[in-house]
């Protein structure tokens, strides 16, 4: 198709790329024609942003960031007089944890079929960083109802930072803007929260699907279409983003919105993993709720945080450890030796090492939610060997692997 | 100057100087802003002593008061419960307090004042991650699963599992590598504790 160079449209293109950049990064998108169910949750991740934009900038409307009356503009405020401000406040505390669901999928995703390998580590390192101010945005908004689950799980991931050597004490003080959370960390983390990070995540993910759109897509059989082209230098593999995967996005955000729309009309507590019970209660500096767990998508690291035994008088071990489960996802590319990218043509071996590795999350994830007691202790500093020896032995074992033929053209299983 | 005549040199020079001193006024200015996080003059007036009355706090009870937004236990243990804190020491990580933080008056088994051994002031704040560590004299309570059959009183958090002496002194292998902090205090008189404030007394 040729630009065109009259009418309305015309005169837009003469003067901004609107056709250009319709075509190249939707209708002359090529995407490989395998995708599987796995491929739903990049469309349905940008979704659940609109969703939190969207409840969140209403929420703002009507809440209040001081510590005498955050509280109350949650739980009396927005849950009771605001006219539908119970189905927005759902909207919004719903939608981060989908959001972490949907993440946590689309990460799996690009885990079993090598989606972080060459060409695409960019893409993969934007994801990585998106992950990561996912969980600020997530921590700090969790701060806001300032309910006792609020302060108090605000109060220890606060003191992760006290608990660095020298400067830690003068560096949580700096954090919170007084001696202990107060009005001054609550204002601060509304601002950050509906502010900064949101733009820090918009800006990342546009680059997160400039770098996808530079190299195209993976797919389930991990093969580039790019190397078979037709005449016109269309992918014999791929087919155009815009219409045919913009629609089949569509069935996924319907039955997405269905699991949605059930939790935030008839469970929106998720009975107390979406939302805590001792949040229903104010923020008290000076009564720590009986157990004190994280959110539940943070729980997962927060069991390796606690799996860690203070060494030489510092906690500061368990800090590292924490920060390292994160901070090894960054160097999953180059950590995998293995040229084959889906986990279809890779060693079974290998597929029970995935196996074991989303096990071993998911059990630190449960152990995270519950009170520590000494074989709970034990079992989460096992999983927690197995997660960092999954990536930490990778260059080794990736080796070793012997793989299936990888098709050249995809297939259609 | 002629267009094929362009300084190569004399172009970098300018521009590695330029963004030098871009970058050495984006520093200055990151001063202010980096400087409004710390704690406001209103913040910092707040941290001033408070007065707890414990004349009437039995042997065995524990009152919490708040200084500095922080819960401080003020705890007066019995007879029994101080020959505990003498002779239990190998449970513990750091019984003698010597990379923990309170004033020298009180760096003993007691950690108290010798007149008061009875009495102990302690910031309610775990040392691993800032909990209020609860107080538990006996194994009538939630936690009693944790702290083994022999238990002799102490504090447990119930965040991460530490577990204290009645002195507020850490044991062996807990996530806590400290035992409780020890707010500078002194007695006004028997029965009134001055918290923040010991006269210079250290």
């Amino acid at each position: 198709m040729e630009q065109k160079t009259n009418g309305l449209m015309g005169w837009i293109d003469a003067r901004y790329p609107a056709t250009k950049t319709w075509e190249k990064h939707l209708s002359k998108y090529y995407a490989p024609k395998n995708f599987n169910f796995w491929y739903f949750f990049g469309s349905l991740a940008f979704m659940v942003l609109v969703i939190q934009i969207l409840s969140g900038v209403f929420l703002a409307m009507f809440y209040k960031p001081d510590t005498a009356l955050a509280f109350q503009s949650v739980e009396m405020g927005i849950m009771r007089d605001v006219e539908w401000g119970w189905l927005i406040r759902y909207f919004h505390s719903t939608g981060a944890s989908a959001f972490f669901i949907v993440v946590y999928l689309h990460m799996f995703r690009a885990l079993i079929y090598g989606s972080y390998k060459k060409p695409r580590e960019l893409i993969w390192i934007f994801g990585v960083l998106i992950f990561l101010a996912l969980m600020a945005e997530g921590f700090m908004g969790y701060l806001l109802p300032w309910g006792q689950m609020s302060f108090w799980g605000a109060q220890v991931i606060i003191n992760l930072v006290s608990a660095i050597p020298f400067v830690g004490e003068d560096l949580g003080i700096w954090v919170r803007g007084d001696f202990v959370i107060g009005d001054a960390t609550l204002n601060r983390f509304f601002s950050l929260h509906i502010v900064a990070i949101p733009l820090i995540l918009i800006g990342l993910i546009f680059a997160h699907i400039v770098a996808l759109h530079e190299v195209g897509s993976n797919n389930p059989d991990g093969v580039e279409i790019k190397k078979n082209k037709d005449e016109n230098g269309i992918p014999l593999d791929g087919i155009a983003f815009h219409p045919y995967y913009s629609v089949k996005d569509i069935v996924g955000v319907i039955v997405f919105l269905m699991l949605f729309a059930s939790v935030v009309f008839f469970a929106p507590e998720m009975f107390g993993y979406f939302l805590e019970h001792a949040n229903f209660e104010p923020a008290n500096p000076l009564k720590t709720p009986e157990h004190i767990a994280p959110v539940w998508y943070f729980t997962p690291f927060y069991s390796v945080l606690r799996a860690v035994p203070s060494i030489a008088g510092s906690a500061f071990p368990g800090v590292i450890a924490m920060g390292a489960a994160i901070v090894v996802l960054f160097f999953l590319p180059w950590l995998d030796r293995n040229p084959v990218k889906s986990i279809r043509y890779r060693a079974s071996w290998y597929k029970i090492l995935v196996g074991l590795f989303v096990v071993a999350f998911i059990i630190l994830g449960v152990l995270g939610t519950l009170a520590p007691t000494e074989g709970r202790t034990l079992l989460a500093r096992i999983c927690t060997f197995y997660y960092f020896a999954f990536f930490l032995l990778m260059p080794i074992y990736t080796k070793m692997e012997v793989n299936k033929p990888v098709p050249e053209r995809v297939t259609m299983k | 100057m002629s267009a094929d005549a362009v300084n190569n040199s004399k172009r970098r020079l300018l521009v590695a100087a330029t963004s030098v001193v871009g970058a050495v006024g984006a520093g200055f200015v990151a001063v202010p802003f980096i400087k409004s996080w710390k704690p406001s003059a209103k913040a910092l007036a707040a941290g001033a002593p408070v007065i707890a009355d414990i004349s009437k706090l039995e042997e065995g009870q524990m009152i919490t008061v708040e200084w500095r937004g922080k819960p401080v236990y003020i705890l007066k243990r019995t007879a029994e419960n101080l020959k505990v804190l003498d002779s239990d020491l190998d449970l513990l990580a750091d019984a003698a307090s010597d990379g923990s933080k309170q004033p020298e008056y009180c760096k003993n088994n007691a950690r108290s004042y010798d007149e008061h051994k009875a009495v102990c002031v302690m910031e309610g704040v775990c040392t691993h991650l800032g909990c209020a560590p609860k107080y538990v004299p006996d194994l009538n309570n939630p936690f009693a699963g944790s702290l083994g059959g022999d238990w002799k009183g102490g504090f447990f958090c119930p965040c991460h599992g530490s577990i204290y002496d009645l002195s507020g002194r850490v044991r062996q292998s807990m996530p806590a590598p400290k035992n409780l902090p020890i707010p500078p205090y002194m007695f006004k008189s028997d029965t009134v504790i001055l918290i923040g404030q010991d006269g210079g007394k250290a």
